[in-house]
């Protein structure tokens, strides 16, 4: 993100939010060479939205900054939001690509599932924008930006969001990240039955099954399964991917996997696009099938 | 207590509709249905009501064309009591803070404890609405429920982080964005849409509101749309298409060849 914003303005300076967060400052300012503020506080520290949005709104209106720019992921999402009504600033979000056109910014995004290119402007400043990171390769910097200590002053609002208690998922097992085989299913995939199949085959390929950001919403899964720009990017040397329509956000979560094999009922499905084969068909034959062809070669290879 | 479900109308094939030339917006001329996540928004209202614990109404809010009505409609039938429609020509091109402003005043003027909106992905177009709207009413808001209950003056919330899971607490009034996971819609009946008819619905223009023209639709917007174009389609591998089992055996065969099997 910083090497994108370097590449749009020499002034453009990061901002490391949270608590205990002066290791990450300084691991930006060195990687990206650019100037990094540091906004450490314990009222950073939960990841609420709120004081975030304090502390960034107050920058900009001190600093003058006339553009934000945060990477798309969940926790930034709430952030942007609020800012943009507190500083009464446009906001334009999921943008895969930000450029500049003499003065002005324009922002490239997708829409209808991907089949219509859009591109944004802002009318007036300060310019918020949401965007996918990791789309800029960075940049080793020759010398190390500055690390700026920003005071914290934060106006606790009235009673607020409190945490009562906090769990990480992680599912048993190999993590998707660790994964040579994946097995990801989508909406496509239908019922938890139908992911009862995904998971015999994962087992019998000694892979994991992955799942898109619809299967986590309805809590089938949990969030460390998710592949896309909002959970796990992966590159597995095979990603199967059954009934996943392939919308961008996922695509950018396993598109360096070595081989891609996609199964889909709809023979337009973008995640075609992807796959070294292609499968039109119903999964829920396909799949069983192939688990029992897998059983039955792995029976009858002889073992080496 | 009173639960608003703020609730949007989409197009119903947005894909075929695509966008109007002219204006460079989604086509919303041909027929509207609920959004798919408000539908489970309000499913969970439903819920919070039939548990007690105070819950006694619940107002399905939109701000859309008159086309909206259906999706109106259809939340009512599906177990809102009332319904309140913003609908005004000065209303379109609204962005995300010109439609959040509209949506602050709603549930200001009606007076809404809690106020529940469907959560989409995070990588999709609704996901910062609600955000905007607790900033403007200057109260707690939580994303991403996937369970909820009334607690005394308050919520208790479920909701899924990126690391996992965080159990949370906030006093009403409050905002929740709720993940789909959070309660399954049912479908209304025949006999319920048609008694959905009967149920108080109030049509408001942005005036009525209080909302000056300056601050609503385009004029009230801080983005705009510059153009549209396509998107290279790359060109995939080999496709196949029949019988399952030879299917199978193709993948079988890509797989052996990569060595993984």
């Amino acid at each position: 993100m910083l090497a994108r914003a370097r590449a749009l303005s020499d002034a453009a300076a990061g901002i490391v939010l949270g608590d205990g967060v002066e290791e990450a400052a300084r691991e930006a300012a060195a990687r990206s060479g650019a100037r990094v503020l540091l906004a450490d506080d314990a009222a950073l520290g939960d990841g609420s939205p709120r004081p975030r949005i304090e502390v960034l709104a107050r920058l900009v209106a001190t600093a003058g900054y006339d553009t934000v720019l945060l990477a798309t992921t969940t926790s930034a999402t709430d952030v942007a939001a609020g800012l943009s009504a507190r500083l009464e600033a446009g906001l334009n979000w999921d943008l895969l690509d930000l450029e500049r056109d003499g003065a002005e910014l324009v922002g490239v995004r997708r829409a209808l599932q991907d089949t219509v290119s859009v591109r944004v402007g802002w009318r007036g400043s300060p310019r918020l924008a949401l965007l996918r990171p990791g789309a800029h390769q960075p940049v080793a910097a020759a010398t190390a930006g500055a690390v700026e200590r920003l005071e914290v002053t934060i106006e606790s609002p009235e009673p607020s969001v409190t945490v009562l208690e906090r769990g990480t998922e992680q599912a048993p097992g190999p993590s998707l990240a660790e994964a040579g085989i994946i097995v990801a299913g989508g909406r496509g995939v239908g019922s938890r039955q139908g992911f009862a199949a995904l998971e015999e085959l994962a087992e019998e390929l000694g892979g994991i099954v992955g799942v898109s950001l619809p299967i986590v919403e309805i809590g089938w899964y949990p969030a460390s399964r998710q592949v896309g720009q909002s959970g796990r990017i992966v590159a597995p040397a095979v990603y199967l991917a059954c009934g996943i329509s392939g919308a961008i956000q996922h695509r950018i979560g396993m598109e360096r996997s070595a081989t891609v094999v996609a199964i889909n009922s709809d023979p337009a499905a973008a995640i075609f696009e992807l796959a070294d084969l292609g499968v039109v068909g119903d999964l829920h034959e396909i799949v069983p099938h192939l688990t029992r062809l897998v059983r039955a070669r792995r029976a009858g290879a002889p073992s080496a | 207590m009173r639960i608003g479900v703020c609730v949007k109308a989409v197009p119903a094939d947005p894909r075929e509709r695509g966008f109007d030339p002219a204006t460079l917006r989604l086509d919303r001329t041909g027929e509207l249905v609920l959004n798919g996540a408000d539908a489970h928004a309000v499913a969970c209202a439903c819920e919070l009501r039939a548990a007690g614990a105070g819950a006694d109404e619940i107002i399905a809010i939109s701000v859309g064309p008159p086309g909206a009505e259906g999706a109106v409609r259809y939340a009512l039938a599906m177990g809102a009591d009332r319904a309140v429609l913003v609908s005004d020509p000065l209303l379109e091109g609204s962005d995300l803070l010109a439609t959040g402003r509209v949506l602050a005043r709603v549930i200001a003027e009606e007076a809404c404890e809690l106020v529940l909106f469907g959560q989409q992905g995070g990588d999709s177009n609704g996901a910062l609405l609600w955000g905007a709207v607790a900033v403007r009413l200057d109260r707690p808001s939580i994303s991403r429920a996937t369970e909820i209950a009334l607690d005394g003056g308050g919520v208790r919330v479920r909701r899924q982080t990126e690391q996992g899971f965080e159990l949370v607490a906030a006093p009403l009034p409050c905002l929740v964005a709720v993940a789909s996971g959070v309660a399954e819609p049912r479908p209304p009946t025949f006999r319920e849409l048609k008694r959905a008819g009967d149920k108080p619905r109030r049509l408001a223009l942005a005036a009525e509101l209080g909302l000056d023209p300056g601050e609503v639709g385009a004029a009230g917007s801080r983005t705009t749309v510059l153009a549209l174009g396509g998107v290279p389609r790359r060109e995939g591998g080999r496709l196949v298409d029949g019988d399952p089992e030879e299917a199978a055996a193709e993948i079988l065969e890509l797989l052996v060849a990569r060595g993984v099997v």
